[in-house]
């Protein structure tokens, strides 16, 4: 698709706007509907229609394999890591309260770390196996 | 009995699309098709959750000084939950199928158990 | 009126789903299983359950198709075969549905404000949420606050799905010896 004008002019104009709203709905969940799932997966979103239109081997270049799976597992160890924040801060597993002076500063500090996990992992697992679905083909069938 | 069945329309609804999506599971032999008719199954239950949570007259449960009545949040949140693991299945069915096909050459159910039970006869063509 | 709509909608899902059921092009099941998507995210939209509604359209409607297009690619396949006469699965589906029918024929009206399910629980989310938690969204602070400790299971479940696709979908480098190999 690299050689069709209007798919390639259209992709360059889309996709920073689809990335930014990855990020509006991500902090915007606390007051708007939104969230982690739906940020991931409009982040995972942005970049498959990057693969789709400059091809697999550029999509590897910008986000590449092993920053992926990395993602994938960074966003669990983070949502584990608030939940032991609260634990050695004092309180119980993923106890909020105790994060912050201030109970309720810190539930907004546990709920946007928490949120920030789960979008990682879910942006990272969809765009993962888009790159094994799509890869497949391309490595040749002997 | 028509207005007890208009209003629980959606909770009969929900049935139908559960049961065609069973439908489609056990008596459609392609395995692509089984696993659209499982996701259409899941997608089904949601309705049962979401459409109690309703109440007319309320709005999304976003608290705000100009409203009273509000949805239930607390379906919306199951909810959210099962849409997200529905796909991560659904992602794993679908990994499955593609070595299925590598390793049979087809995807439809009953050539796939015709040949499981003929190797003896597929290694005397080798 | 908002009856009258979720009812039509529903009506429309039926047909999609039916028509599904039906057809054998393999890429008309996608696209049909991708508006029954966008029409079950239309519907719960109708319902004010608007996260909901999000999810569903980006998940269901967006990520699923693309895995199954991908998928369908992989395969190769175009066609289902035909089916063998299906009078014992609809024999099966409809007793079954019946009696579900007949178990669901007590439960709340359509927007019952009297039901249970509004009564324990949520009318404490709604009063002591904001205060307890400082954020308007209800949905989001029971999702990440007062039940973390589910989003944490369903957060492992979706690594565990990325782990158990990656182990089933690597190629492992191979020397060329070992291509050439029967």
């Amino acid at each position: 698709m690299t050689r069709d004008m209007v798919l390639r002019v259209v992709a360059k104009l889309l996709i920073p706007f689809i990335l930014l709203f990855a990020l509006y709905v991500q902090f915007h969940g606390d007051f708007g509907p939104g969230g982690g799932f739906q940020a991931g997966v409009i982040f995972a979103a942005a970049m498959v229609f990057y693969a789709v239109i400059y091809g697999l081997d550029n999509a590897r270049r910008v986000l590449p394999d092993w920053l992926v799976e990395s993602m994938i597992a960074a966003g669990v160890l983070l949502y584990l890591g608030v939940g032991f924040a609260g634990l050695l801060l004092g309180g119980n597993f993923l106890d909020y309260f105790v994060l912050d002076p201030e109970p309720v500063a810190g539930q907004h500090r546990g709920i946007f770390w928490v949120e920030a996990g789960v979008a990682i992992t879910v942006s990272g697992v969809m765009l993962k196996i888009f790159y094994l679905f799509a890869g497949r083909g391309t490595d040749g069938e002997q | 009995m028509f207005a007890h069945i208009w209003s629980h329309f959606d909770y009969w609804a929900m049935l139908f699309l559960a049961m065609a999506g069973l439908f489609i599971v056990i008596a459609r032999g392609n395995l692509i098709k089984k696993l659209v008719g499982l996701g259409i199954f899941q997608t089904s239950v949601y309705l049962l959750y979401l459409g109690p949570a309703k109440i007319v007259g309320g709005t999304a449960p976003i608290v705000d000084a100009a409203f009273k009545v509000y949805s239930n949040p607390l379906p919306h949140v199951l909810i959210l939950t099962a849409i997200v693991v529905g796909v991560a299945t659904l992602a794993l069915g679908l990994a499955l199928v593609v070595r299925i096909r590598e390793a049979y050459g087809t995807i439809e159910e009953d050539e796939v158990l015709r040949r499981d039970v003929q190797p003896a006869g597929e290694e005397a063509q080798q | 009126m908002e009856a009258l709509i979720v009812n039509a909608l529903l009506a429309l899902m039926m047909v999609s789903v039916v028509v599904l059921a039906r057809t054998r092009n393999l890429f008309a099941v996608i696209v049909l299983a991708g508006l029954y998507s966008f029409l079950m995210a239309t519907v719960m939209v109708a319902l004010d359950a608007v996260d909901v509604a999000m999810t569903e359209a980006a998940v269901g409607a967006g990520v699923s198709t693309v895995l199954l297009l991908g998928a369908l690619h992989l395969c190769r396949s175009e066609e289902a075969k035909p089916a063998h006469k299906p009078w014992l699965p609809l024999a099966v589906t409809a007793t079954t549905g019946l009696v579900l029918v007949y178990g669901t024929w007590d439960l709340p009206a359509f927007s019952d404000a009297e039901a249970p399910i509004h009564k324990h629980v949520a009318p404490r989310y709604l009063e002591e949420g904001p205060r307890e938690t400082g954020i308007p969204n209800m949905v989001t602070a029971v999702l990440a606050s007062y039940r973390g400790y589910d989003t944490l299971g369903e957060t492992t479940v979706v690594f565990t799905a990325g782990a158990g696709i990656i182990a089933l979908l690597r190629r492992r480098r191979r020397s060329a010896a070992d291509k050439e190999a029967p």
